[in-house]
């Protein structure tokens, strides 16, 4: 026990944590979204989608308390390091050359991250209680969302949630490779790659419904 | 003596102690544009000296970019804006007339700064104590060609063992990490055969030294490798994490 929790102590320990958790969260997105995207199938499509969905509850229960877990221990852990980095790093210099040397998307991950983690709770409270408890008998999913993002302020702030996302996914993907010590001068350039596409289809994907049910909300095609 | 003078205004720091509060002065100054950096803060010491004030304190030694000594942060960046060059090899024609420069330490909480632009950096020193070096019988040097190694392999642990232990990557960090100085003394035994018999040992023990060092967690962010005046590659902090991760799972030493 001390020596596994000497290494998840150790600055190198601590990235490891950060790159698994991360990888399962952004595996659990592509998941998430290609579940999201039915909604552009319809209503009854989607809604029977979603009840189907009851058949396997105890395991969908089960991967929920998992995915809380992951969450909670990455958001943990990237504040720890944020705080310990600070405390290692206190002073600015005259001059801001940031840009010279590194990606934006590299500085701003504990705001992204932090971003995202606002966002999440008030997801979880406003989607997946309504879900789980607010149905009310209802199966009709797909118009809770109708009614979510027919709100111009609902609708904006998913939409730019998602950029964020994007953002950190676009650094995440490539880092976590670099964290597990799989880096080499052929391949990382072609993993930085997939990581933009990656972080690109996930942020327009997801941004995609909010802008939709906007438009529909207006009386546009559905 | 090339082109005609420029002039410049340098903002330089000055601290009197570890524990005094620093600020900017200033100098105005005119320049040849064949100067060396260090050369312009020789002369304003030059002058400062003349008229009884304290110079400017500053680190230098080989003056040729192969010691380390020299470094400090010419606006916001470590060693200044050339890619791949350290302190002492840049010179001001790579400045515009007009030009108002900001000089300042490098700023860690891992490098106290001891004066002006002299800051501590023992740290690294007690890095390569713990594991920087390999054991081996002393007595009559050891055949040269004894063991062979092949080209890549022997190219890939120079290029590592080119890093001149400056502590700009440090100073280039938002965290303050040490990890591409450490990756690159741990990478560069770690490939090689002589490397071997200490691998595990070393990456532990220079991690752990690294830790209690109060030098930051690297985020990737490969501010690092822009600013390293060797150009070392990150590549080298994938192969130390991957060698830490394999020295946990083989050996239970180090505890
Ligand atoms: C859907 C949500 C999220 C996904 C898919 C995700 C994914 C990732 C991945 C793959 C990494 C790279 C790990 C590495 O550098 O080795 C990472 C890093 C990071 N994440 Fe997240 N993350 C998410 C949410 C969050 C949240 C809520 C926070 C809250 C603060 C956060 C903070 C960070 C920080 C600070 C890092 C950089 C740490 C480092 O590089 O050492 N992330 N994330
Ligand atoms: S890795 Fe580069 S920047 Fe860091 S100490 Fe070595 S030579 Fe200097
Ligand atoms: S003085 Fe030796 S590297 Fe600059």
């Amino acid at each position: 026990m001390n020596r596994l929790n000497q290494f998840f102590n150790s600055s190198i320990g601590k990235k490891l944590v950060m790159a698994i958790t991360g990888i399962f969260l952004i595996l659990f997105l592509i998941f998430h979204l290609i579940n999201n995207l039915m909604l552009f199938g319809g209503p009854e499509f989607f809604n029977e989608n979603v009840a189907r969905l009851e058949s396997i509850k105890p395991l969908i229960r089960v991967m929920e308390i998992i995915l809380a877990l992951v969450f909670i221990y990455h958001t943990y852990t990237g504040l720890k390091l944020w705080w310990k980095n600070k405390k290692a790093n206190p002073e600015k210099y005259a001059v801001n050359a940031n840009k010279e040397n590194s990606t934006v998307y590299s500085r701003t991950m504990t705001i992204t991250g932090s971003l995202i983690f606002i966002f999440l709770v008030i997801h979880l409270y406003t989607i997946w209680v309504k879900y789980n408890f607010g149905m009310e008998g209802s199966e009709d999913y797909f118009e809770v969302i109708k009614i979510h993002f027919a709100n111009p302020i609902w609708a904006a702030f998913y939409f730019i949630i998602m950029i964020f996302i994007g953002f950190h996914i676009n650094h995440a993907f490539q880092s976590a490779f670099q964290s597990f010590g799989w880096s080499s001068k052929k391949y990382t350039p072609i993993v930085k790659k997939i990581g933009t596409v990656i972080a690109i289809i996930l942020a327009v994907g997801f941004a995609s419904i909010p802008v939709y049910f906007f438009y529909i909300s207006f009386g546009g095609q559905g | 003596m090339s082109e005609k003078n420029i002039k410049l205004t340098l903002n330089i720091w000055r601290q009197e102690s570890p524990e005094a509060k620093g600020h900017f002065e200033k100098f105005e100054k005119e320049i040849s544009p064949d100067a060396s950096i260090l050369e312009v803060l020789d002369e304003i010491n030059n002058h400062l000296e003349a008229e009884g004030k304290e110079p400017i304190a500053f680190e230098s030694d080989c003056r040729e970019g192969i010691c380390g000594t020299c470094g400090f942060v010419i606006n916001g960046q470590p060693h200044g804006p050339l890619p791949k060059t350290a302190t002492c090899q840049l010179h001001m024609r790579n400045f515009k007339d007009g030009d108002s420069l900001y000089i300042e330490p490098f700023r860690a909480t891992a490098f106290k700064i001891l004066k002006d632009l002299i800051v501590d950096r023992s740290g690294f020193d007690k890095i390569q104590v713990a594991g920087g070096f390999i054991s081996f019988n002393t007595g009559s040097a050891p055949d040269g060609n004894a063991i062979s190694i092949a080209k890549e392999i022997a190219d890939e642990a120079l290029d590592a063992a080119e890093c001149i232990g400056c502590g700009a990557c440090v100073a280039a960090c938002k965290n303050s990490s040490a990890m591409l100085f450490v990756g690159a003394k741990v990478s560069q035994f770690a490939i090689l055969p002589q490397g071997q018999p200490e691998r595990y040992e070393r990456v532990q023990a220079m991690v752990k030294v690294m830790d209690e060092n109060l030098f930051g967690s690297c985020t990737n962010t490969y501010a690092c490798e822009a600013e390293c005046p060797k150009g070392i590659s990150v590549l080298n902090i994938a192969r130390m994490n991957r060698d830490y991760f394999m020295a946990k799972l083989k050996t239970g030493t180090n505890e």
